[in-house]
């Protein structure tokens, strides 16, 4: 059985429609990129699977289960985690606080367990020494950091990655790409937003382009970026 | 400058050592102040209650006063018409604001954002509207306590002051307590988090929805029983004062504002601002509203978190703590300085 099996899936904003009946799959333990040109539906997709939004039409089926009108904090405890895009910290709260949230909230745990959690979670990646902090006072590599360790306190099954390298340089990128390598290893399906390609290529198993709400391209990513429509929509060649 | 959090344990013994000065208020102070005091305990525990809404679960309500004017009505009639003892009659009033909040949160709740403000307020006016209606409570122009509830409080005039100083201080010190372990707990980590980003709590398994019905029941008890107490100080019940929209809402507003909203402090510091100035300002009449609406302006303009907020930057350190830390043992990897040792660093060039 797949993990995700998405059906059908339509999302509009009054007469504005973003994704436009989607059929997509995802196997246990799969790393998928999703790339596509601003406004092909990338961050609506993830909306609709996290449950900032109720899909117009179709299904979202995650371990068999159609959680389309699920709320968003139950699809998080059901192990759905996801990164923003632009990074949305507890800012007034220290940074190990904004990971217990997420232990003891999204991943149910008893208060030390959570707090064991919190602690691994920020080891892992690499903010431990920051614990202390207000959230707020983070750089960019840190909150993205930030983004990505709230999101594993909750054990994901399912992580969700909006542009976790968008805005950072080589060297932070390849840095963040090193934890998300380790997250997957610890048994977590990954879909993965991205403009950095490179960062995708060296994770990703499979690769899907979006364009216009529906799918352009799905399969492996050297074959699917070599691809005339996919050349012609999303690298402008 | 760093060494600011040495006061940390001076000024929180000097805190609760001025709370328990108070619990004998009525053997320390004279009637006046008493009477003063009162007032305090009463506006804290509106503003704790509004903070706890607007601060922590977004619900930003400006019908606080309905709460109060019920809670206030409900002791009338219980004590003058029922003739309950008026000690129990406060505690049935908090049970009566409950009720009245459960179909109100039905309703209101459907709204989000400024229609839920302006919801909450239709629905504190249609409860004035109503009181002035019903049989028996003095209609539109409002009805005095009969003097066999106020001797119920007390033989002397000085012992129905201790009296009521002490419903009101037990009140103020229920709310405090109520607020800051449920700050302390698990829901309170997350109304935390629903605090500084909404979205980013519900997707992290902050139950939102249960996060503010919870606060929304919670708060409603207390402001009856805030109404309850108000009415025995005033000794009179009137739609116009009893569900005053300025008194119990917009001033409550101004205080939290000022003191800081979204902290436990700030509703404490901002309430004790505003007897320090209408003590001060009492005799530039309404000009002493004017500054205080001036002054809760110029702090959304300039320092968003309020007076507590500024003082939070220079102090570094929470005077009520609430906020939660990690283990000793991780913590004390992280005393030698910034780059301890055992910390793992990831490496910016990982192996493939």
């Amino acid at each position: 059985m797949n993990l995700v099996e998405i059906r059908r899936l339509s999302k509009s904003f009054g007469g504005l429609s973003v994704i436009n009946g989607l059929d997509l799959q995802l196997g246990e333990n799969e790393i998928l990129g999703v790339i596509g040109p601003n406004g092909a539906g990338k961050t609506t997709l993830f909306n609709l699977i996290s449950g900032v939004h109720a899909p117009s039409e179709g299904s979202i089926f995650y371990r068999g289960v159609d959680i389309g009108r699920a709320q968003a904090w139950d699809r998080c405890r059901l192990g759905i985690g996801r990164t923003f895009q632009v990074p949305r910290p507890y800012a007034r709260m220290s940074v190990y606080e904004n990971v217990l949230v997420a232990a003891v909230h999204g991943g149910g745990l008893s208060s030390r367990a959570a707090r064991k959690e919190a602690e691994q979670a920020l080891d892992l990646t690499g903010l431990a020494r920051r614990y202390a902090e207000p959230a707020g006072q983070l750089t960019l590599l840190d909150l993205k950091r930030l983004e990505l360790c709230r999101a594993l306190a909750i054990r994901p099954r399912l992580l969700l990655l909006d542009e976790i390298a968008g805005g950072l340089t080589d060297a932070e990128s390849l840095a963040l790409l090193d934890i998300v390598r380790q997250v997957h290893r610890r048994g977590a399906a990954i879909i993965w937003i991205e403009h950095v390609l490179h960062a995708l290529r060296r994770l990703a198993s499979r690769l899907v382009v979006l364009h216009g709400g529906g799918l352009l391209a799905d399969g492996d990513p050297e074959a699917v970026l070599a691809d005339p429509r996919v050349k012609a929509v999303y690298l402008g060649e | 400058m760093a060494k600011l959090t040495s006061y940390a344990a001076p000024l929180r013994g000097l805190l609760v050592l001025g709370a328990v000065a108070l619990a004998f208020g009525p053997w320390l102070f004279g009637g006046v102040t008493q009477i003063f005091l009162t007032q305090f305990f009463c506006m804290l525990v509106l503003a704790l209650m509004w903070n706890l809404l607007a601060g922590y679960a977004d619900i930003v309500t400006l019908g606080q006063h309905g709460f109060v004017g019920v809670g206030a009505y409900a002791l009338y009639g219980f004590t003058a018409l029922g003739g309950v003892n008026p000690f129990v009659a406060v505690l049935l009033a908090g049970l009566v604001a409950f009720l009245v909040a459960i179909p109100t949160m039905a309703l209101v709740f459907r709204l989000r954002a400024v229609y839920l403000a302006v919801g909450t307020w239709v629905v504190a006016e249609a409860l004035m509207l109503t009181a002035g209606k019903l049989p028996g409570l003095g209609q539109g122009s409002g009805a005095s306590l009969p003097v066999a509830v106020a001797r119920m409080l007390g033989a002397t005039p000085s012992a129905r002051f201790a009296s009521i100083y002490w419903l009101a201080f037990a009140l103020a010190l229920a709310a405090f307590l109520t607020t800051y372990l449920l700050l302390r707990s698990r829901i309170g980590l997350g109304l935390t988090a629903m605090r500084d980003n909404e979205e980013a709590a519900g997707a992290m398994g902050v139950d939102l929805r249960r996060a503010r019905i919870l606060c929304f029941l919670l708060t409603a008890p207390f402001l009856g029983v805030a109404g309850a107490v108000i009415t025995l100080q005033k000794l009179r019940v009137s739609p116009m004062s009893s569900f005053s929209v300025n008194e119990w809402t917009v001033f409550v507003i101004f205080n939290v504002v000022i003191g800081g909203i979204g902290s436990l402090e700030g509703p404490i510091l901002g309430t004790l601002l505003f007897f320090v100035l209408r003590d001060h300002l009492a005799d530039l009449g309404p000009w002493h509203l004017i500054v205080l609406g001036a002054l809760s302006i110029a702090t959304m303009l300039l320092e968003p978190r309020g007076l507590w907020g500024l003082a939070r930057r220079a102090l570094n350190f929470d005077l009520i703590p609430v906020s939660r830390a990690p283990s000793r043992e991780f913590a004390a990897r992280f005393q030698g300085g910034p780059t301890p040792q055992g910390e793992r660093e990831i490496s910016a060039h990982p192996a493939e």
